[in-house]
């Protein structure tokens, strides 16, 4: 018997304008509510709409076999609530059906494990709440963004109380091993699922490529390839962003159909089934124990972390945002602690990325700059502005302060004068 | 292959894009197996012969690392240089006559020798090296004609009548990019006919390539975009430190219009309203130095602004050495090879994007020169962002390196048998 365990990753970054020098102390609306609008609109009609009404009717279709999972970024669904409020219509209708589950994650999509265990655990219970109050679940399978895994965050998620963690299968980490098994980290017992990037990526990058001596991908193929992990694994971990659904791969290439095919033909074989990651760590015991010193992702052919942090700017801007993560919070400013957040997301990063000036061209596809050095400079200017906004908020608590001691001593002249 | 190329003197003597293209293009040419014919305007020795240090230099120097390069070198004799305008040419002419004359000869200039000589304007100089260059084509044995910019294509066009060998004609700029598309229909004729008359032309961009068809009728199957390169040497060791400790922000090339200076003035306003302490070094000479000088104080930056004047040689790497970025913000650039001289240098670069070299440099960064706040944000941006300013220093080194003279050479040579195979047909 072979399982298949879907997850599906959706987010939206709040993209910033080309933020001036000049703009520092004038202007602190940084984010392109513009851009912004219009790529969620696009992506909701070509993907999140279509994507989810389908995997709704296929559970109903399955009568509950069909199972498959979510993890959603805060930043994601607070663009949907302000520009596409149907698409969370549609996927309370699915959360309802109890075949889906919602994974955990950091709200912001950011890389705060890496740089602050505060805030980490701030957007992670942020991102619990949002998930609670919009579906009704609590969400107790984590994974981090990007898939960043390693032993470190194994043992802060046991802590934490998470049943698992979703992590890449790369090649790095397994060696000669399968990733069709549950493994756990060496440094701590929760269970951890591999990405099998080969049959991920057939779907999520080759689908709809004619180079590809597979193309064209059939339902019937992709089954076979399925159906031969039998005996060679328990199950299959089916990892991709969900935008490769008429996004990435588009509908004219038919990847709604194969979608919609996929569960009929893989049930045929009665032994098969499909899971969400909390029933794959309930059924299946832990067969192997891998020990990730190194952060892997699930980016890039490198799968590390070198497309966030592989050339200087990178690091400068990181470490600068971080510094003033106290200051920020300090300041008790709801929108520039606001703000501030939404620079944590990891795109801001990527976009700063150089390696694909000398090999490939994902990285362009998703930047909204003509260059990384255009996003470090807007992002620096932005840095600049918050840390202008932090200074008058210091100098208004001052003001604050001495009048209020002003008004003590007023208070105790009049006492003075009554008695 | 034998070619009979017409182009311009090699720097240290000549300034300015076109001669370091020539020299590049034939020490490539020489690596591809290539035989280069190299025919020149240059005025001769007898009517300068007061010029005795930049002559001796000239042929002691460089004559003898030209013939390292090409196999044969012939001079016409004239005063043309690339891209003189007409009052530049009557300027020259003048001031050659004025050498070997007396106080009162240079009175009644107009009776001067070299006025007898050469071309009574730039129009009727141009025509006259077009007929002088006919000898040669005669007398020469060669299988391509490979010729540079507008001047030159008289020449180009009349070998190619005299041999029927094909002929290439390289566009390192076209009358529209240097008159800030105010062509002189004298100018426009010339390049459109030797444009018509080739069997290949080479574009030294995608964008030249587009003003070449677009705006001169050319059948597009036969004109190929061959981006310039730089030549690789290492100037490490010059000297270069200025005592002070400001930033420095360098523009370096022709001051004239196609070259955008006044929006490099623009810009620096902006940069010096937000940080007073940054020094604008423009190095070069051209018809709106004045026009700079008085716009500079004008708006108040006399002491922010340093004018440099004419450099050459070792100078020029010195200039790019002690800026800590390099602007090129002009308005029409067919290619632009300075980014790729200061990048080789260490030094940062912000160029426009109405640029050919933008085409093909990545570690750098772009602005339209007419976006004077975003060039003013990129370049307060280096100056302020030390790990920015670092990356684009060590990434523009790595990066320059790839533009080796050898690959344009190589499409030149690709472009000569292109064209040899369509006149044998």
């Amino acid at each position: 018997m072979v399982a298949i365990c879907f997850y599906f990753q959706v987010h939206q970054p709040f993209r910033m304008r080309n933020y001036h020098v000049f703009d520092i102390g004038k202007d602190s609306n940084y984010f392109d509510e513009q851009k912004n609008k219009e790529i969620m609109e696009k992506v909701a009609r070509k993907c999140y709409l279509p994507t989810t009404r389908l995997l709704l009717s296929m559970v109903r279709e399955h009568k509950g076999k069909f199972r498959c999972s979510f993890s959603i970024t805060g930043t994601a669904l607070e663009q949907f609530e302000r520009y596409s409020p149907e698409v969370i219509s549609i996927f309370r209708e699915l959360a309802e059906t109890g075949c889906v589950e919602f994974l955990s994650e950091t709200y912001h999509h950011s890389l705060s494990f890496l740089f602050s265990k505060k805030e980490f655990h701030e957007q992670v219970d942020m991102h619990r709440k949002k998930i609670e109050w919009l579906f009704g679940v609590t969400p107790k399978v984590f994974r981090n963004t990007e898939l960043i895994f390693n032993n470190e965050l194994a043992i802060e998620l046991e802590k934490m109380g998470y049943k698992g963690v979703l992590a890449e299968g790369a090649d790095q980490v397994l060696d000669w091993r399968s990733p069709n098994y549950l493994y756990k980290s060496v440094s701590a017992g929760i269970p951890l699922l591999l990405k099998n990037y080969k049959l991920s990526d057939d779907i999520a990058f080759r689908f709809s490529n004619p180079e590809w001596k597979e193309h064209p991908l059939t339902v019937p193929k992709y089954v076979h390839w399925l159906n031969q992990v039998n005996g060679a694994g328990e199950v299959v971990n089916l990892f991709m962003d969900y935008e490769t659904f008429g996004e990435h791969q588009w509908e004219d290439k038919g990847i709604f159909q194969f979608l919609e095919h996929l569960p009929r033909e893989f049930l045929k074989n009665h032994d098969n089934s499909f899971m969400t990651p909390s029933e794959v760590i309930s059924s299946f015991p832990i067969r192997g124990e891998l020990d990730i010193h190194h952060p892997v992702s699930w980016a890039d052919v490198e799968r590390d972390l070198s497309a966030w942090r592989g050339n200087p700017i990178q690091e400068a801007a990181l470490k600068h945002l971080y510094e003033v993560e106290d200051s920020v919070k300090m300041s008790n400013d709801e929108k520039l602690i606001s703000d501030w957040r939404k620079l944590t997301t990891s795109d801001h990063f990527y976009y700063m990325c150089t390696k694909w000036f000398n090999d490939g061209d994902v990285h362009k596809y998703f930047n909204p700059y003509d260059s990384p050095y255009d996003s470090f400079i807007a992002f620096m200017n932005v840095l600049k502005d918050m840390e202008h906004r932090i200074n008058i908020n210091v100098d208004s608590t001052i003001s604050q302060d001495k009048l209020e001691n002003d008004n003590e001593v007023d208070k105790t002249m009049m006492v003075n004068e009554v008695s | 292959m034998r070619v009979l190329m017409f182009g311009w003197e090699f720097p240290p003597m000549a300034s300015g894009g076109l001669g370091t293209a020539c020299y590049g293009l034939t020490k490539g040419l020489k690596n591809q197996g290539a035989e280069v014919i190299f025919v020149m305007p240059r005025v001769s020795k007898d009517v300068t012969s007061s010029h005795v240090e930049l002559i001796s230099a000239y042929d002691t120097n460089v004559k003898r690392s030209m013939r390292e390069k090409i196999d044969e070198i012939i001079e016409i004799d004239s005063p043309l240089t690339p891209y003189m305008s007409n009052e530049e040419y009557l300027e020259r002419k003048n001031s050659l006559s004025s050498m070997h004359m007396s106080e009162e000869e240079i009175e009644h200039s107009r009776s001067d020798a070299s006025n007898k000589i050469y071309g009574r304007d730039l129009y009727s100089e141009v025509w006259r090296y077009r007929q002088k260059s006919m000898l040669i084509a005669l007398r020469k044995d060669y299988d391509i004609i490979h010729c540079h910019d507008w001047m030159t294509y008289g020449a180009g066009i009349e070998a190619k009548k005299i041999s029927g060998k094909p002929l290439v004609v390289h566009i390192h700029a076209t009358e529209f990019d240097r008159t800030g598309n105010n062509p002189n229909q004298y100018v426009y004729d010339l390049e459109r006919e030797g444009f018509h008359a080739a069997d290949i032309i080479l574009a030294v961009s995608n964008l030249t390539r587009n003003t070449v068809i677009e705006r001169y009728g050319v059948d597009p199957s036969k004109v190929i975009t061959v981006h310039n390169a730089v030549e690789q040497k290492d100037s490490s060791m010059l000297e270069h430190k200025l005592p002070n400790k400001t930033k420095v922000v360098l523009f370096l090339g022709r001051i004239t219009i196609q070259k955008g200076p006044d929006w490099f003035l623009y810009a620096a306003k902006k940069v010096l309203e937000h940080d007073p302490n940054v020094t604008f070094v423009v190095a070069g000479s051209g018809d709106m130095e004045n026009f700079m000088m008085r716009k500079a104080a004008e708006l108040g930056m006399s002491k922010n602004f340093l004018f440099a004047g004419f450099l050459k040689g070792d100078d020029i790497d010195r200039a790019y050495k002690m800026a800590d970025l390099y602007v090129m913000p002009s308005i029409s650039e067919p290619f632009g090879i300075t980014p790729l001289e200061s990048m080789r240098n260490g030094t940062p670069v912000l160029m426009s994007k109405q640029s050919g070299v933008s085409e093909v440099v990545r570690h750098c960064l772009k602005a339209d020169f007419w976006d004077v706040n975003d060039m003013a944000n990129k370049i307060i941006s280096v100056l302020e962002h030390a790990p920015l300013h670092s990356m684009l220093v060590a990434e523009g080194a790595q990066e320059v390196k790839r533009f080796t003279w050898d690959t344009p050479a190589k499409k030149c040579v690709d472009a000569y048998e292109k064209a040899l195979a369509s006149c044998r047909k």
